[in-house]
């Protein structure tokens, strides 16, 4: 025969179980079609963006094909990047680096844009604080008192930003763009704070090669996490210190 | 110690004028360059998206050290008490105001959004040495300016010493400061150095003194003042050793480099294969802007003659561009080091050594900044007794000063 004891701690199972199936059910429906974890996660236009998680991805250059521009031509639709036939001097938030190793001539293709690092050079340097880094973990410039001093592009190890070098039309309205001030990759936060993916990773799917896997690094079930367990993966200059939120596979 | 006379320029001669009139017209140049710059939109420039800093950045960054340099006479004077230089004081302050002007007119006027200087003024990063710079800019030029007053006003002389020395410690935080704009960044092959502080410290007393030297003889000469050639022989071994020490940090710095196995890429590249930047090293830095005016000064003959010690001067001014340019222009030509052990290619210059070439438009805004310093100093010597009547113990002269006023030293 069961002790009280025995019994009260079966009691407290059982509550337990109750109370989390109850929850599990409400987390799937809240009303048709409306999920509560949905809800957990997209924002209002005014609420911050929330320093539990952390933006990042994983770049699997296995995967990544020679020659193929489909995030590069992304991005540069996404933001309005038109170039002015100026190599020098046109914006490129992302470009395509082709690798070959010295001693072995084994050759890589990947892209490289901001790579959002958590102790970010850029906004290190940034006299007025225009560089800076959302709590979740986004760098981004603010384009109004950006200065154009162009130190953050001095500081960033990665040449991953480019100055407007010239007057611009047909901006993007969800990305707007400054003559004389500093911009980079802003893991397309416009789609991101929306639930959306960024841009060069939903075109990197669509052209079939999944290179590209973008999440919440503080998630440890996000897709990304999961990869980043699976796959060994490093960080561009890691040398540096600087935990960067983009990350390599495959190189 | 008999007392200084100083004297304004008397300003009425045809050659006060013309010179006048050619300073403002290279800064209304150099304005007009500017707007040009601003208007169309960097492009027109050499600066790219690989060269962010370019020309009007060398000129800044010269004038800016050089300013820090300038205040050297009347650090001695106030601070270390050698009373031969006091009569000098009050030039090397108002040169190192009127450089330290000239700098950072450049600087704002290259910036992308000029017009947001306020924003400069009012948002702050303090972990950005940048930031930090703007209060030490603007703290010297209000340091100075104080300095100035307590020698003009003879009832506040004796604060003289007092002002110097704050003026003095001053000027070593603001050229640590600017040097550490450099040696703050991590991220570059050619910085990332805790030597680029001194360095630029000693860069600065070297530049500062040939820039006052110059300023010196011809302020002298063309007023036709008596000026000893004492005071010109202790500011030439001031400069031989500041120029020799300079070669000396250039020296460690490299050297420091080429033991570092990471660093070889970059030293390669400016010792020997950077094309243009290996010239203006070895050629206008080391050898012409160091090496000869270092012979001149150091040569008995040479150094007696006042127009060799000019020529020294206005080398160690060339010099100094020159490795300003090579410091700030050709440590962004070597391309960043993303992949150790890989060639870098890509349609953004990954990889590549990045060319530049100045444009006219940055040129001219940057001898703009030059001649905004000199047409200050010029103007300022008109209106207020920045200039003693005679230097050294020759006979006075018989003629009547325009404005004159005696101070003890």
């Amino acid at each position: 025969m069961p002790s009280n004891n025995a019994k009260s701690n079966m009691n407290t199972e059982r509550r337990v179980f109750i109370g989390r199936a109850g929850a599990a059910a409400a987390m799937l429906t809240l009303a048709p079609g409306v999920r509560l974890v949905d809800l957990a996660l997209a924002r209002s236009a005014d609420e911050p963006a929330s320093d539990q998680m952390r933006w990042g991805m994983l770049v699997d250059a296995t995967k990544c094909a020679q020659g193929c521009t489909e995030c590069v031509d992304a991005c540069n639709e996404e933001f309005g990047l038109e170039g002015m036939g100026r190599p020098k001097t046109d914006a490129q938030y992302i470009r395509k680096i082709d690798l070959k190793d010295k001693t072995t001539g084994k050759r890589y293709s990947l892209p490289v844009m901001c790579q959002h690092c958590e102790t970010a050079p850029c906004v290190d340097v940034c006299p007025t604080g225009a560089s800076f880094r959302r709590v979740d973990g986004i760098v981004l410039v603010d384009k109004h008192i950006c200065i154009g001093c162009r130190y953050c592009m001095m500081a960033c190890p990665f040449k991953a930003r480019s100055f407007v070098h010239e007057n611009l039309t047909n901006q993007v309205p969800e990305a707007p763009r400054g003559k004389g001030t500093v911009e980079s990759c802003t893991f397309c936060v416009h789609r991101v704070d929306r639930d959306r993916e960024p841009a060069c990773v939903e075109a990197c799917s669509k052209a079939g090669h999944e290179a590209l896997v973008f999440g919440d690094m503080n998630d440890p079930g996000s897709r990304l996490s999961q990869r980043l367990r699976q796959l060994p993966n490093r960080q561009i200059r890691a040398d540096l210190g600087l935990n960067t939120g983009v990350r390599y596979h495959g190189v | 110690m008999k007392p200084v006379r100083y004297q304004t320029l008397a300003g009425q001669s045809g050659g006060y004028w013309i010179l006048l009139a050619v300073l403002a017209a290279l800064v209304a140049i150099g304005y007009a360059a500017a707007h040009y710059m601003e208007v169309h939109g960097h492009y027109v420039t050499g600066m790219s998206n690989q060269i962010v800093w370019g020309t009007p950045h060398v000129f800044a960054v010269f004038l800016i050290v050089a300013a820090s340099g300038a205040l050297n006479t009347a650090s001695i004077s106030s601070v270390f008490g050698k009373g031969d230089y006091k009569p000098l004081a009050r030039l090397s302050a108002l040169l190192s105001v009127a450089l330290l002007v000239g700098g950072l007119i450049v600087l704002v006027l290259d910036l992308g959004r000029p017009e947001r200087l306020i924003v400069a003024m009012t948002y702050y990063n303090f972990k950005s040495i940048f930031a930090w710079n703007i209060f030490l800019y603007v703290g010297f030029l209000l340091v100075v300016a104080i300095y100035l007053w307590m020698m003009f006003e003879p009832r506040m002389n004796k604060f003289g010493k007092t002002a110097g020395t704050i003026a003095f410690i001053w000027r070593f935080v603001l050229t640590t400061g600017t040097g550490s704009i450099f040696g703050f960044l991590v991220a570059r092959q050619a910085y990332d150095a805790a030597i680029m502080a001194p360095l630029f410290i000693i860069m600065s007393l070297s530049f500062g003194t040939a820039i006052f030297l110059l300023v010196l003889v011809a302020a002298f000469e063309w007023t036709g003042r008596p000026l000893d050639d004492d005071i010109l022989r202790r500011l030439k071994n001031l400069l031989a050793i500041f120029v020799s020490a300079v070669l000396y940090m250039t020296l460690a710095y490299h050297l420091t480099n080429l033991y570092a196995t990471e660093h070889h890429g970059v030293e390669r590249f400016i010792l020997l294969e950077g094309g243009v930047y290996t010239t203006v090293f070895w050629l206008l830095q080391v050898i012409l802007g160091s090496i000869v005016p270092l012979i001149i000064c150091f040569s008995p003959t040479l150094s007696r003659s006042r127009g060799a010690l000019v020529a020294a001067s206005i080398l160690v001014v060339i010099g100094g561009l020159a490795q300003v340019y090579v410091i700030i222009v050709g440590a962004q030509a070597f391309p960043l080091v993303l992949f150790p052990g890989m060639e870098e290619s890509s349609t953004f210059f990954d990889g590549a050594v990045n060319d530049y070439a100045p444009s006219a438009p940055e040129i001219l805004l940057g001898i703009g900044g030059i001649a905004l310093a000199l047409l200050i100093a010029v103007v300022a010597m008109r209106v207020l007794p920045f200039l003693p009547e005679r230097l050294g113990e020759q006979p006075s002269a018989t003629s009547e000063p325009v404005t004159a006023e005696a101070a003890t030293s």
